[in-house]
């Protein structure tokens, strides 16, 4: 583990936050994911309204435009409000929590299995190697995202019925992480193969260390820089990916909206002028996966010498 | 070059034999297809003669083989939610999704290379680093959103096209096509549009790059000195190399157009076979979604096997073992 | 020189900007080649030699440039003419070898379409007649079976017979000068005599003027009527090849010479042994002499004035070694007239 949080010193003190400080394209989409992260978690407690309680809810209120008083009631919302009277900025709070809990489980999910699957292959290759890779090239021939919604079908059959909205972010974390596992597991073995061949290998064997010992205490460290990289690329495709299954209607449940289907909804008043319930979260979600994204990038070159 | 192709063949059989199975345990683990087929309400008697009659008690492989027989045969049984053979559900929407998977790629592999190439040649122009800059945030932007905004602005805003469906369609030998009418035009442009900017972009970049690459090569410089003009050179030669890896991504790519078909269809009710499966993936309807998979799969396998095959007509190296090394 | 020189090159300087600053890859250079007349120019990669080739062709990829000089082709100006204008020329008049014939091909086009092509352009015949022409150049430059080897794409050939292609290509609008660019670096030892041999047969046979750019003195031995030895981006030693290869002057060509076996052998790893020191970078060129630093026989007025090239038996060498009172010169340090 030294070598690991050695590298990660050297990194962090030197060259790759010296990068983050001079680039603004990193500064700015940071601070916007920050703001984003955090309206997520504090939520309930920063929210002007809790909109899944019914007690707050006023039918009255529904379709106010941003920034007017309600015609009804009265009341000002700073974003308006949705067909139910719900405070948009507060739905999009909450949604912002949904999508991204459910980017980040998926992206873990993905990262842990690929990881494990790919440093298995790398190390013992054989059959092992053989199944694994097999299986990753055939499902890579496929979108992701068909991937996803195919595995999500899968499971939603295979949930009881009376279960299956209180089931639905778990499983929509289950098909997006494993339709995601592939990229994970492709470049670890890559790179664990070529660790393998290395001599520090060979003495933690010659010490007779256990393989899962060095797989993971030594090998692992080492290809830690492109999993960081492909995890940051990773959440803007998995939030995009939850994003659009729930505008599909086969994500987040009407329950627990998450951005994809607040978008969902929206749309079906855009053409009445009710333009905000679609828009704001809209520009949310490009935020969310922009500045993810860019992020994602910023990292590739910064953790890339090649290309710097 | 025959025992490349049979190879090949037999890698892609290979794989649809997989698809099939995961399909076949879709049918038969997921669900009761007997309480599908016939609701909750039915007798002992009639399930005992369907579950007869569907051979659910043959050994797995016995009922794996003729499942894959069915299939083969195109009868996938009937969908739960409609209650009608799937084939036939399938063919009637398959038209509209392949008219649209067509001319999004067109449009795509069109504009993809016209501005990828663009901006090969003029790299340090203003007009190109714009094209890559507005790509970058092409790539970010969900496939939905992007045909909500065209909705909005070309359908709500100026009024000009269509928002949902096919329109107007003309019926060529059984095909009902949208490019036969100007309404039936109109109406698909707008989702062709939104389902091939990804791939516009992503075959831009594509060709952008592979050009940078080529013009860097001596035999571009080789080109030059014997007095070739720049198109000569930029188009005769340095696009034809281009085209050999981009042939290979853009037709991978055709079959991500039919995957994100789902996506553009749903956002433009288009009545296609990813509207359907979308449908069927929401009501958990698995003689649809197995047979959708089994579609799709033969549809990546086939393309894949194209791919591979043009990538062998394109390049003469690949072909060195017919011509005989001297 | 009796007749008028095919070639003439007078004070060449190419500039490259870079963020650094502007590099000066040739700086300069100043040749004539007759024709009929091979002219080999050697010297350490990133001396300048491929650059001065490019000048010549007009072939600079951007931001590099010419700054000054002129290149004159049969006593008409060539370095100032517009780009549609050098492409007329390039190909038709100038005709130019690249060192890797596996890369010098376009893959993915055969042999004839590569040549049709450059013989329908420059030559405007109809598409039977370039075929015509094109086996005939496959047949000159020595392939068998040319008639049914044009359909054949480049992978199908050999080194060697890929380069007879290239220097077919070079040779097919007859040009009055061909530029090789280090023409046998890339193909085996046992095909690289023969290759310098066509060249030099079919160029003669042309009367063609030859700048043949190499760092393999051997070929240079077999082949060039004169030599140029260029250093850091100048022309440092120019004369008859017997002249520069078996007495030079200049203290740079007398380590490159000593440096290189007789046989054409892999001489690169010995030469550098042989001089102390690496060439300078192009943006750290010493002042005065650029080889100075690493001379034996540097003295004080070396690292101040660069010196001219000035007359050592029949050749010229640019070095204060040459000037006839440089015993005086090291006193007094007073700039003598370059003798032409």
């Amino acid at each position: 583990m030294a070598s690991f949080n050695q590298r990660l010193q050297t990194a962090l003190d030197s060259d790759l936050a010296f990068a983050f400080k001079r680039s603004p394209v990193a500064m700015t989409a940071t601070t916007i994911f920050a703001l984003l992260a955090i309206a997520a978690v504090l939520a309930p407690l920063i929210a002007p309204y809790n909109p899944f309680d019914p007690a707050t809810l006023n039918l009255m209120n529904g379709f106010t435009p941003p920034m007017e008083a309600n015609e009804f009631t009265g009341q000002t919302f700073t974003l308006g409000t949705d067909d139910q009277g719900r405070d948009v900025l507060s739905t999009i709070m909450y949604g912002l929590r949904i999508s991204l809990f459910v980017g980040v489980a998926a992206v873990l999910f993905a990262a842990v299995l690929g990881v494990t699957l790919g440093l298995l292959a790398g190390y013992f290759g054989g059959w092992v190697d053989t199944v694994v890779m097999r299986i990753a090239d055939v499902q890579i021939t496929f979108p992701s995202i068909l991937i996803a919604m195919l595995i999500f079908g899968v499971a939603k059959g295979l949930t009881p019925v009376e279960a299956r909205d209180e089931m639905a972010i778990w499983v929509l974390i289950l098909s997006i992480g494993l339709s995601e596992w592939v990229y994970y597991a492709r470049t670890v073995r890559g790179a664990t193969m070529v660790e393998k061949s290395k001599e520090y290998v060979a003495a933690a064997r010659l010490a007779n260390r256990s393989p899962l010992a060095i797989m993971f205490g030594h090998v692992l460290p080492n290809v830690m820089g492109p999993v960081l990289v492909l995890g940051t690329i990773g959440l803007a495709l998995a939030i995009i990916a939850e994003a659009t299954l729930s505008y599909l209607g086969v994500g987040a449940p009407p329950t627990q909206p998450s951005l994809g289907t607040l978008i969902r909804v929206g749309q079906d008043y855009l053409f009445n002028g009710e333009w905000w319930i679609l828009f704001f979260p809209a520009v949310t979600l490009l935020a969310l996966a922009l500045s993810v994204n860019l992020l994602g990038d910023w990292l590739r070159d910064a953790l890339n010498p090649r290309l710097r | 070059m025959l025992a490349f192709v049979i190879r090949r063949v037999l890698q892609a059989l290979g794989v649809l034999l997989v698809v099939g199975f995961i399909s076949f345990c879709m049918f038969q683990f997921m669900g009761d297809p007997v309480e599908g087929l016939l609701g909750q309400e039915a007798t002992e008697e009639q399930r005992r003669e369907l579950i007869e009659r569907l051979g659910l008690e043959d050994p797995i492989p016995v009922q794996f083989v003729r499942f894959v027989g069915n299939a083969v045969q195109g009868d996938f049984g009937l969908s739960y939610r409609l209650a009608r053979p799937v084939s036939e559900l399938i063919l009637e929407r398959l038209p509209a999704t392949l008219e649209l998977a067509f001319v999004s790629a067109i449009i795509a592999m069109a504009l993809g290379i016209v501005l990828g190439v663009f901006t090969a040649i003029n790299r340090s122009g203003f007009a190109a680093n714009f094209i890559m800059t507005a790509s970058l945030i092409g790539v970010s932007l969900p496939t939905f959103l992007i045909g909500i905004l065209l909705i909005y602005v070309f359908s709500v805003q100026l009024g000009w096209l269509p928002s949902f469906g096919r329109g107007e369609t003309v019926e060529f030998f059984g095909w009902r096509s949208n490019l036969g009418s100007w309404d039936g035009l109109r109406s698909i442009l707008l989702p062709a549009i939104t389902l091939g900017l990804y791939q516009m972009t992503l075959i831009m970049r594509l060709v952008r790059a592979e050009m940078l690459e080529v013009l860097r090569q001596d035999y571009i410089r080789f080109a030059r000195a014997r007095g070739l003009s720049e198109r000569a050179v930029n188009f005769g030669h340095a696009l034809k190399n281009t085209l050999v890896p981009v042939v290979t991504v853009t037709g991978l790519q055709l079959g991500s157009i039919i995957a994100f078909a789902i996506v553009t269809e749903s956002v433009f009710q288009w009545p296609g076979v990813g509207f359907l499966f979308i449908r069927s993936v929401e009501f958990v309807d698995v003689p649809v979604m197995a047979a959708y998979l089994l579609l799709i799969g033969a549809l990546f396998v086939v393309i894949n096997l194209i791919v591979d095959l043009l990538y062998f007509v394109i390049d003469p190296r690949l072909r060195s073992d017919r011509a005989g090394s001297h | 020189m009796t007749q008028s020189p095919v070639l003439s090159v007078t004070d060449l300087v190419v500039e490259i900007p870079t963020r650094r600053g502007v590099l000066r890859p040739v700086d300069s250079v100043s040749f004539d080649i007759a024709a009929g007349e091979v002219l080999g120019v050697v010297g350490e990669s990133g001396a300048g030699k491929s650059m001065t080739g490019s000048a010549v062709i007009g072939l600079i990829d951007p931001p590099g440039r010419i700054a000054s000089g002129e290149v004159r082709l049969n006593g008409a100006r060539i370095d100032n003419l517009r780009p549609s204008e050098m492409r007329r020329i390039r190909g038709k008049r100038i005709g130019m070898v690249f060192q890797d014939p596996m890369a010098s091909l376009n893959p993915l086009l055969t042999v004839g379409d590569q040549l049709e092509e450059t013989i329908q352009v420059h030559l405007g015949l109809r598409r039977a007649e370039a075929r015509k022409r094109a086996i005939a150049a496959l047949e000159e430059v020595g392939i068998p079976a040319a008639d049914r080897r044009i359909d054949s794409y480049p992978h199908e050939f050999s080194g060697g017979m890929r380069q007879r292609v290239v220097i077919a290509l070079a040779l097919a609008a007859e040009p009055e000068m061909v530029i090789a660019d280090e023409p046998t670096t890339a193909l085996d030892v046992s095909v690289q005599a023969q290759i310098v041999a066509l060249l030099r047969r079919l160029c003669r046979e042309r009367g063609a003027a030859v700048m043949l750019i190499t760092h393999d003195m051997g070929v240079i031995a077999e082949t060039a009527d004169r030599v140029a030895v260029m250093y850091a981006g100048r022309v440092v030693e120019i004369g008859p090849v017997r002249e520069v290869v078996g007495a030079p002057s200049h203290p740079y060509s007398v380590g490159l010479m000593g440096a290189t076996p007789s046989t054409s052998g892999d001489a690169a790893s010995e030469r550098l042994k042989q001089i102390p020191g690496a060439m300078p970078r192009l943006l750290s060129i010493p002042s005065g002499c650029a080889f100075h630093p690493r001379c034996p026989r540097a003295f004080d007025t070396c690292d101040r004035e660069a010196p001219p090239l000035l007359r050592s038996g029949s050749s010229l060498a640019a070095c204060w070694l040459c000037s006839p009172d440089h015993q005086h010169l090291v006193q007094s340090a007073t700039l003598p007239e370059a003798i032409e």
